[in-house]
């Protein structure tokens, strides 16, 4: 049975701020703050959006894409983010209820710093291959927040990607999936508390450059691959230069991971990152072409995935939703006072 | 919590502009009722669900500059009368749009975003408002 992808949706919040203006604020070089991380604006969420109407906006642009397909034959809806807005109360059956998949499916709420909507495709394509489900949704979305005047907060942005994984109508066949998983506490969130901590450079080789690259090795090496053999490339992309980097060193080339690489133009959307990558490549992609996807998510671990373009792709109704190139144009830029008031950053009375 | 509950029962309604149409004379009804005010007897058990249309224009507008709790990030805001592509009035937010580009028969689609939440701790309601439809 092929297991793959059968259509996908990708939304991105139409608000935007520039390094310099974040800068401006904290008395530092800004510009040159995004020069170095290679992020040129970031995205911002308006006060009424959050993961669930990021991951409901992606899914029903899922949906419409493939209108022969009746959202009861959803069995499983498992949304990735390390922002849900509830601790306890899940952003999956939600999302499922405003795509109408429920009540006869399984749904949770998944958690793994980045790397959480690939965990959630991993997950659907074993539950459509033992076939337990017809299909299965998983999303990718954060509203991320870096502590004011942090490095992070030049990054953390906010979008997210869906993904309807099944066996009939495979428009991108996974030919194979494997993980890199180790415990590395490069960066983490208590319960309660508002921002992230980091450790540092320790975020640099024993975290990213580590998984990424031993998943994508054990990729190359289960398929007899090398980066020539495939057509895109997508990595996790905290910012530009990471991403960038570890593709050098795998051996792709700048023009193979240029559609998978937004991270320049929205900044880091932490779990929607590689779902939002693959989704533009596959707004640009033919039959035949192969993708290579590594995510990573702290903690630490990094899911691969070998990724074959069918013929089906002809048939697909992609244009019945934007293309990710439309749904990121005509940005809204934001000074840093209004960034704060939309990012819940200023202390209101009760 | 009866609050809560009520809600709860609203949810198709707010989520996917979920209505009702009376198969009799073909009334639309949103929000949803059970009972044709028009066929009255005539149209009991004649009532079934019916999606109303999630694109329309924009059919009236007006600019809220005093706004109630929730929506004081937002303001000022566009509140618009949507007639939908099938014939049915809704109002609701209009978001993510230039103030100055609204107009009378602006093409608009519905989105879900959040209306209001209880407090930091409270429950977050979630519903439908409008955006450009390019
Ligand atoms: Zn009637």
């Amino acid at each position: 049975m092929d297991v793959g992808i059968v259509s996908y949706g990708a939304y991105v919040p139409r608000y935007r701020i520039k390094p310099e203006e974040i800068g401006r604020i904290w008395g530092v070089d800004g510009k040159g703050m995004g020069k170095g991380l290679m992020i040129y604006q970031k995205s911002v969420p308006s006060p009424d959006e959050d993961v669930v109407t990021i991951a409901t906006e992606a899914a029903r642009y899922m949906m419409d894409r493939v209108p022969e397909v009746d959202p009861k034959d959803i069995g499983a809806v498992y949304v990735g983010s390390e922002s849900h807005p509830y601790a306890v109360k899940p952003t999956a059956t939600i999302v499922a209820e405003a795509i109408r998949a429920t009540p006869a499916m399984t749904a949770a709420d998944m958690e793994f710093a980045c790397k959480a909507g690939t965990a959630g495709i991993q997950a659907c394509m074993g539950l459509v291959g033992s076939g337990m489900v017809r299909y299965g949704v998983a999303i990718g979305a954060d509203t991320s927040q870096g502590a004011p005047g942090d490095a992070l907060e030049y990054s953390a942005s906010a979008g997210g990607a869906a993904y309807l994984i099944g066996s009939e109508k495979v428009i991108a066949k996974i030919n194979k999936t494997l993980s890199f998983t180790t415990d590395t506490p490069d960066f983490w969130r208590r319960e309660g508390q508002p921002y992230p901590l980091h450790g540092g450079r320790f975020t640099g080789e024993p975290a990213y450059f580590r998984h990424i690259t031993s998943a994508a090795k054990m990729m190359f090496e289960a398929m007899g691959t090398t980066a020539a053999d495939y057509k895109y490339a997508v990595f996790h992309q905290p910012n530009g230069k990471f991403p960038t980097r570890v593709a050098a060193q795998l051996g792709f080339t700048p023009e193979q991971i240029e559609y998978g690489l937004l991270t320049p133009n929205i900044g880091n959307t932490y779990s929607g990152a590689v779902p939002l990558g693959l989704a533009n490549v596959l707004d640009h992609a033919e039959p035949g072409d192969r993708v290579f996807v590594t995510s990573y998510g702290s903690g630490a671990g990094s899911d691969a995935f070998d990724i074959t373009v069918t013929d089906e792709i002809l048939n697909y109704r992609r244009d019945n939703a934007p293309l990710l190139e439309k749904v990121m144009a005509d940005p809204v830029y934001i000074d840093y006072g209004t960034y704060a008031k939309f990012k819940g950053k200023i202390l209101m009375s009760e | 919590m009866s609050t809560v509950a009520r809600e709860w029962r609203e949810i198709p309604g707010r989520y996917n502009l979920e209505g009702t149409k009376c198969e009799n004379c073909g009334s639309i009804f949103f929000p949803a009722r059970d009972f044709c005010p028009k066929c009255r007897r005539a149209g009991i058990g004649k009532i079934s669900r019916y999606d109303v249309c999630r694109r329309g224009k924009v059919f009236s507008f007006s600019i809220v500059h005093d706004a109630p709790d929730f929506n004081n990030m937002l303001k000022p805001y566009v509140v618009a009368m949507v007639q939908t592509d099938d014939g049915v009035m809704v109002s609701a937010q209009l978001v993510d749009v230039d103030l100055d580009k609204v107009a009378i028969g602006m093409p608009v689609r519905a989105v879900l975003r959040k209306l209001s939440a209880d407090g930091a701790s409270g429950v977050i309601r979630y519903g439908y408002k409008f955006v450009p439809d390019e």
